[in-house]
């Protein structure tokens, strides 16, 4: 290690950026665009769906039928590079409470694998009618010319509803549920829950103007990220094409360490850690924006201590760690005998929801406050590892081909024919809602433990409460409900000993709210921009400045205010006060 | 981009959609997997990255199971699911492979299978003086009958009804994620497509009137 040296860059450029997820990518795009000179960091390796995409793969082409691994936590095929656990790059908790933390390196981040749904918040969001948690300083009317914008730049699935608190975008046509969804339609409705057309940022028709991105073809696995960009990733819908403009240079495998600051305490760029070649770096930018995601840009904040910034960069306030939440998420699953022996067709359709039912109650007075959305799924999908896992749990309960009911199990030339049966009549039904933002729910550095760069790491302190573990019963209640009136076998459902199915904090990955926005300096880190209230070259767009989130997935948020604080910077360096 | 060109970008022809070719790159992304890959060995595949790559070459070379204990897995997943008109057995598909290499990649598999194996052995042995796999094929069958119908066992059977509960869900997962199995159970997607709703007599048939219900 006797020729370790910090390599400084002389090139200052207009921006730094820390990471090439949602909110790193559109602030890359929209400020390459606008001739800006940006460096984008990237803690992973480069990543192009078109080029390292899985897509179209059959089962049998991986070893395990394209189960999971401890490198690909959502299946063999799945287009994350990264997982619950690093190596070499741990996280701790604190007081033996909860949180699992998804990470992703790689040009993209998480976007390459999500489930691309959609959602706006709404105006309740960002303003409660309850009072029950802080408002954002930004309204619903701040933020929907920005969703618009997005809407049609990347395009979006979905139907104009009209609802209150789900506002209505700029949709393509949805693709049409599948056969199980509209049994699952049928039954909900008439357990009375809503339920309308998937938002899903597919293109299920060609974007006008876009010659780089193709239509959906409708192959089911925008999971393995798209050879087509049919869908939204940052990598393939931003980054890659802010590369293309000669203004955005990405320096892949850098994993940024802190945030430089001059005597002034302004930020002047970042040092990181080249995972190539082991040697570290500063590079300089007038100004740097973090976009690592909400516990990582904490993380760098914390981790950046000068002495204009004792207690972290842009933590005068000491609100940068806390508030963190999650979304809520609990599950149930079941089948539909009206479903066995059904004719075959190719049923992949999207990789997202098909149907889904936006929160349906409104402010009714419930033992919880605000409320969640259900994803649904179910269709002839391809067979993979899992598949006809725990046949004598189904087969027992339904007549056979001759109509005599069969004993539950067995082998042989009927079982054989009993896989044929049951194959696509599976259901799947997943609630996502409100947790709430809580001041000691919150990450931290912890002080005893580094990564293998010699970082100071993430500790965590996160514990679910009566609103959140309330909220995962009624979504169990409503499930079982659902499963009743639709004619189907549930499976067993979530009672009290699991928190009603309730996952671990951490597991749904919607995490947001650690470096919080907001009009007190004492009470928030960033301004209504997004900009830090003590650094104003600093700037944090990925989900870490949310206040509360809605029951809504944040991608579409993360976009809309990175999009919103992109051009806020623009604005200001043309009055020159950044 | 038109369709064309997306089935250009996939590796596809215009003209044969349907048959997938390896899409290969001559790029600097593709440097991703080819690192760690051995000299003679054919271009890494890019979706992978160089430490997978290497675990999945180890886990291949690795062997679990001994003879005896193989010949009896290819027994007994050829009982649970054997030949019929429709498709191949499960040893035709490969199924005693896929489970040879699924114990190396899910190590949780490991004691149970090896157990119950041993298990089903000495229980052959006491019964017909014979390993299962020397057993007859009726005295197989029989035994197979004993572990195969959970709400139907004797208690004194649950070991080994557990251990043929997994047998099972190995067999018909590794049968039927195989292009054999694929083909059986009639999975006709992972082809580009229009998806434009269920099809018209599928809908009448369970009685919903248009595409949205």
């Amino acid at each position: 290690m006797s020729d370790l040296q910090i390599k400084k860059s002389s090139t200052i450029y207009d921006v730094v950026i820390v990471g090439s997820g949602a909110g790193g990518g559109m602030a890359g795009y929209v400020l390459a665009n606008a001739g800006l000179k940006v460096l984008m960091l990237e803690a992973g390796p480069y990543f192009d769906p078109r080029l390292n995409s899985a897509q179209l793969k059959n089962s049998w082409e991986s070893p395990r039928r394209g189960a999971s691994t401890n490198t690909r936590n959502f299946g063999d095929f799945d287009a994350a590079f990264g997982g619950w656990s690093l190596d070499g790059e741990p996280y701790t908790t604190k007081d033996g409470t909860e949180f699992e933390w998804f990470r992703s390196r790689m040009l993209g981040g998480r976007t390459n694998h999500w489930g691309r749904i959609s959602l706006r918040m709404g105006p309740n969001d960002f303003k409660s009618k309850d009072g029950l948690t802080a408002d954002w300083p930004i309204t619903y009317d701040d933020v929907k010319p920005f969703y618009d914008k997005v809407d049609r730049m990347i395009g979006i699935y979905g139907t104009v509803e009209g609802l209150e608190n789900e506002p209505d975008g700029i949709y393509l046509p949805p693709p049409a549920p599948r056969l199980n969804e509209l049994y699952i339609k049928k039954g909900a409705q008439k357990a009375g829950v809503t339920v309308i057309a998937g938002r899903g940022s597919i293109l299920t028709q060609a974007l006008p103007n876009n010659k780089d991105r193709g239509a959906c073809f409708y192959c089911g696995q925008c999971n393995r990220s798209c050879k087509v960009y049919g869908d939204f990733s940052s990598s393939s819908c931003l980054v890659i094409p802010a590369v293309k403009t000669g203004n955005l240079k990405v320096i892949a495998n850098a994993m940024a360490r802190e945030v430089l600051t001059d005597d002034s305490g302004l930020a002047t760029g970042v040092s990181y850690i080249n995972k190539d070649d082991m040697q570290e770096y500063q590079v300089k930018g007038k100004i740097v924006i973090l976009g690592a995601s909400a516990c990582e840009s904490a993380r760098l904040l914390l981790n950046s201590k000068s002495s204009n910034h004792p207690g972290g960069l842009a933590n005068s306030s000491g609100v940068v760690g806390k508030y963190l939440h999650d979304s809520t998420g609990s599950g149930a699953s079941g089948w539909l005998p009206q479903l066995l022996d059904r004719k075959r067709y190719n049923e992949d359709g999207v990789g997202s929801v098909h149907i889904y039912s936006p929160w349906w109650l409104g402010n009714k007075k419930l033992d919880f406050p605000r409320g969640y959305h259900i994803e649904y799924g179910g269709g002839l999908h391809m067979p993979g590892y899992g598949f006809g896992g725990g046949i004598q749990n189904m087969n027992g309960k339904v007549a056979g081909r001759d109509g005599k009911m069969k004993e539950a199990g067995g082998f042989g030339v009927g079982l054989k024919d009993d896989y044929r049966r049951f194959y696509g009549v599976g259901i799947g039904m997943s609630g996502r809602g409100t947790a709430i933002a809580r001041e000691d729910n919150y990450c931290e550095i912890d002080p005893e433990v580094v990564d293998k760069f010699g970082i100071p790491v993430l500790r965590f302190h996160y514990k679910w409460a009566a609103e959140e573990i309330n909220q995962a019963k009624h979504m169990q209640d409503t499930f079982q409900e659902i499963m009743h009136q639709m004619g189907a076998i549930a499976d067993p459902a979530q009672g009290k000993e699991t928190n009603y199915g309730l996952e671990a904090p951490g597991v749904i990955i919607h995490e947001v709210g650690t470096v919080r926005m907001g009009d007190d300096p004492k009470k928030s880190a960033l301004n209504k921009y997004c900009q830090a209230h003590d650094c104003n070259n600093l700037f944090v767009v990925d989900a870490a400045p949310f206040v509360q989130q809605g029951d809504k997935n944040a991608t579409w948020t993360i976009l809309a205010l990175s999009m919103r604080t992109a051009e806020y910077i623009l604005a200001q360096r043309k009055k020159l006060n950044v | 981009m038109n369709r064309r060109e997306s089935l250009k970008a996939l590796g596809i022809g215009a003209v044969t959609t349907g048959l997938l070719l390896d899409v290969s790159c001559k790029t600097d992304t593709k440097k991703l997997a080819e690192d760690n890959a051995p000299k003679d060995a054919p271009a890494a595949d890019p979706s992978r990255k160089p430490d997978e790559i290497e675990r999945d070459n180890k886990l291949e070379a690795e062997k679990f199971f001994n003879d005896h204990e193989m010949a009896t897995i290819t027994v007994l997943v050829d009982i649970i699911i054997p030949k019929d008109e429709k498709s191949g057995s499960a040893s035709d598909a490969k199924v005693p492979e896929f489970i040879a290499f699924i114990v190396n990649d899910m190590p949780e598999h490991q004691t149970p299978l090896r157990g119950g194996l041993r298990w089903l052995d000495l229980q052959c042995l006491q019964r017909y003086n014979a390993s299962f796999r020397e057993a007859t094929a009726a005295q197989q069958i029989e035994m197979v009958t004993m572990i195969a119908y959970p709400k139907k066992a004797k208690p004194e059977m649950a070991q080994g009804v557990s251990f043929f509960n997994r047998m099972r869900d190995l067999t018909a997962t590794g049968f039927f994620s195989s292009e054999i199995g694929v083909k059986d159970v009639g999975y006709v997607g992972n082809t580009p497509n229009q998806w434009t709703g269920v099809p018209a007599d599928v809908l009448k048939a369970h009685g919903f009137s248009s595409i949205w219900g």
